[in-house]
């Protein structure tokens, strides 16, 4: 029975994969609050489709943190019952949406880092993370095209649009460096072969981002101070908001299931 | 489904072969035969169609927005799961059926422009309010329990491009109405607060959902010309009648009380009676003066208002590309 | 006020089942690419398929309807097309 937030063990793995499902969470709610809301009823469909993909993924992640936990919680214990600073995703997928633009060009900062990052996770030690990673990177592969194809059609549309993808760009750079920062618990994790070093994917990360860019004849802003904290649950006043909406009937009610 | 330039070619013929052209559009009618994009067809029934196929559309898209308001909001990440399938759900068959509707020679954007406007109707029941959870559960089950009832004769007809949009739609919500159901019964046997919240939920949309079929016969205008064109196969009380019978055993294995002191079942004719319905209410709604009319509109002209950079960006790019193209091969 | 169309687009779908790609709706985009991305997010949502066509609705020429006895009905007499017309006796078993 649920009676009100929770804490979990600070362990290496579970803070990991906590941070992996969070990540996921935080930017398929995001994507699920343009449902009803898209600037064309197709692209209603893709970013629902995509917000069900990572929710998907979070579902995976959040029940495998409840058997490294070993505590009885289910998925809905985690997403529901931790405060802001238990919250362990990166900065950049809790950005509210803006406009379209600044709604895609967070969807192609993230994808083209997690997808080559789930590509990589499947050569995990951890048979089940191993798993989970084969599957959502088929979506996020997805996910890296369509907002490659809208970034290109963006910046190379009219004048509006490309100005609205530049901010856009600008804007959400500085959240881009806290993809690739490795916690010291992390670090064993990498050494163990269960989780992967983001480091080795910056590179790869920076020519999917740099083509895209060219092609959409945006310019790519100079890596200047980076934010970062929300791994280590330090977040932006954005996620407070996300989580009381999200969390809203849980703690009204506590104890009911739904 | 069929392209415009198709369309534009079939004007309806006007003249001496009018009435022979008519006569024989009916015998294809009777003999429930499908009337395809490019057949002739009367005027009136294009017209007809247009009307209803595209508030058929404009009501699945407005649709998406009460239970939209609680995507955010919902429960669990099961629910949370289900909801965003069910409102994705009715984006697509807002879709299907703007694209039947664009076979009878109307474009998508004329028809949306419409609705922005003022001018195009959508269904009433989308303009009351989501105050709670139960909410979603009451819609699932009632709604789009209505809904079904409307749409299942409309599989079959005379028009093939709706009959066909209609069929993959009840497809697709066959669904829906159970996601609504077990939020029901969750909450009817969950805690008193949520047996509460079901009830509340049931006393507010129950009258609403009973005017989805809109008004008795006596009333409708719409309905001779439209069954004998076999576009409608039912009348408005016959299926209000067939949603009460169905749901009424539904609401009892809930537990859960309807708002209704004169429903009673009738030993003889075994339907279930129900009291007056507020035509008043039905139409203020309708008018415009249900509580969320304003608040409804204000959403969809913001969302087309604030996508039309998208859009023009988008066709821009794809001129750009043909011209790059062009450039290339000369 | 009018809005600028975006351009309609046939959609077709090859089930999981290997038959033909089948005309199953239509859908707008600006170009081909978002065609077919929307195409898969419209119409591939409940795993109905693993191809998928798009084709301008304007590309599509169609026979008229005014033209189907001429065209469609000589067909109706040539029974001989049918393996039923031939007469085979119990005894040759399956052909």
């Amino acid at each position: 029975m649920y009676t009100g937030s929770i804490t979990v063990a600070e362990t290496p793995l579970l803070r990991y994969v906590l941070g992996r499902a969070d990540d996921a969470l935080v930017l398929g709610h995001r994507l699920s609050e343009w449902c009803g809301h898209g600037p064309m009823l197709e692209e209603d469909m893709a970013l629902s489709n995509m917000a069900l993909d990572l929710i998907g993924q979070a579902r995976a992640l959040y029940t495998y943190a409840g058997e490294v936990e070993g505590a009885g919680r289910d998925e809905d214990a985690y997403a529901y019952l931790r405060d802001v600073t238990g919250y362990a995703n990166v900065l950049l997928v809790e950005q509210p949406n803006g406009d379209f633009a600044r709604t895609i060009v967070r969807q192609l900062l993230f994808s083209a880092f997690i997808d080559p990052y789930w590509r990589a996770l499947m050569a995990s030690t951890d048979q089940t993370l191993a798993a989970i990673a084969a599957k959502a990177e088929k979506e996020s592969a997805y996910h890296l095209r369509h907002a490659s194809e809208w970034t290109i059609r963006l910046g190379d549309g009219t004048a509006e649009s490309h100005a609205r993808a530049q901010q856009a760009l600008d804007e959400l750079w500085p959240f881009t460096g806290e993809l690739f920062t490795v916690s010291a618990a992390e670090r064993g994790l990498v050494d163990a072969g269960i989780a992967i070093d983001p480091e080795a994917l910056r590179a790869g990360w920076h020519a999917i981002v740099a083509r895209v860019a060219g092609r959409a004849t945006l310019t790519l802003p100079a890596d200047g101070w980076m934010q970062r904290g929300g791994r280590e649950g330090r977040h932006s006043e954005h996620l407070g908001h996300l989580l009381s909406d999200l969390q809203y009937l849980q703690r009204a009610f506590p104890g009911a299931r739904w | 489904m069929y392209s415009q330039s198709l369309n534009q070619q079939v004007a309806d013929t006007t003249g001496p072969d009018d009435a022979a052209a008519a006569a024989r559009f009916q015998t294809r009618i009777d003999a429930e035969e499908r009337i395809e994009p490019n057949d002739w067809m009367p005027a009136a029934y294009r017209r007809t169609l247009v009307r209803q196929i595209s508030q058929h559309a404009h009501s699945e898209i407005v649709g998406m927005l009460p239970e939209g308001n609680w995507i955010t909001r919902a429960p669990s990440l099961r629910r949370k799961a289900a909801l965003i399938a069910k409102v994705q759900d009715e984006c697509g068959h807002g879709m299907y059926l703007y694209a039947a509707a664009e076979t009878l020679g109307v474009t998508r954007e004329q028809l949306v422009d419409e609705l922005l406007s003022g001018k195009a109707k959508y269904s009433s029941i989308f303009n009351y309010p989501t105050l709670t959870w139960a909410d979603i559960g009451a819609i699932g089950w009632l709604v789009d329990g209505a809904a079904i009832m409307n749409q299942i004769p409309l599989c079959r007809c005379s028009y093939g491009p709706y009959s066909r949009a209609m069929i993959r739609v009840c497809k697709e919500e066959s669904f829906h109405q159970r996601q609504g159901y077990e939020i029901m019964l969750t909450l009817a046997r969950g805690t008193a607060a949520q047996k509460a919240m079901a009830q509340d939920a049931l006393n507010r949309w129950w009258w609403p959902c009973l005017m989805m079929f809109g008004p008795p016969d006596a009333q409708s205008q719409h309905s001779d010309a439209s069954t004998r064109w076999k576009i409608k196969r039912f009348s408005n009380d016959a299926l209000r009648q067939k949603f009460v019978d169905a749901t009424v055993p539904q609401a009892h294995f809930l537990g859960l009380t309807l708002p209704d002191p004169a429903l009673r079942f009738n030993e003889a004719t075994a339907h279930w009676e129900f009291g007056e319905i507020d035509w008043t209410e039905f139409k203020q709604v309708l008018a415009g003066n249900g509580p969320c009319n304003r608040d409804r509109m204000a959403a969809r002209r913001a969302a087309h208002a604030n996508g039309e950079w998208v859009r023009n960006a988008a066709l821009a790019y794809a001129a750009k590309e043909r011209a790059r193209a062009a450039a290339g091969a000369a | 006020m009018s809005t600028p169309t975006t351009p309609l687009w046939e959609v077709f779908i090859r089930s999981r089942t290997g038959l033909a790609h089948k005309h199953v709706g239509s859908l707008h985009a600006a170009d081909a690419t978002l065609a077919v991305q929307a195409a898969r997010d419209l119409y591939t949502r409940r795993g109905e398929g693993n191809s998928v066509w798009v084709v301008p609705s304007s590309a599509i020429t169609a026979s008229d309807p005014a033209d189907k006895g001429l065209m469609f009905d000589p067909a109706d007499s040539k029974v001989y097309r049918h393996p039923t017309f031939y007469e085979v006796p119990d005894e040759v078993g399956h052909m």
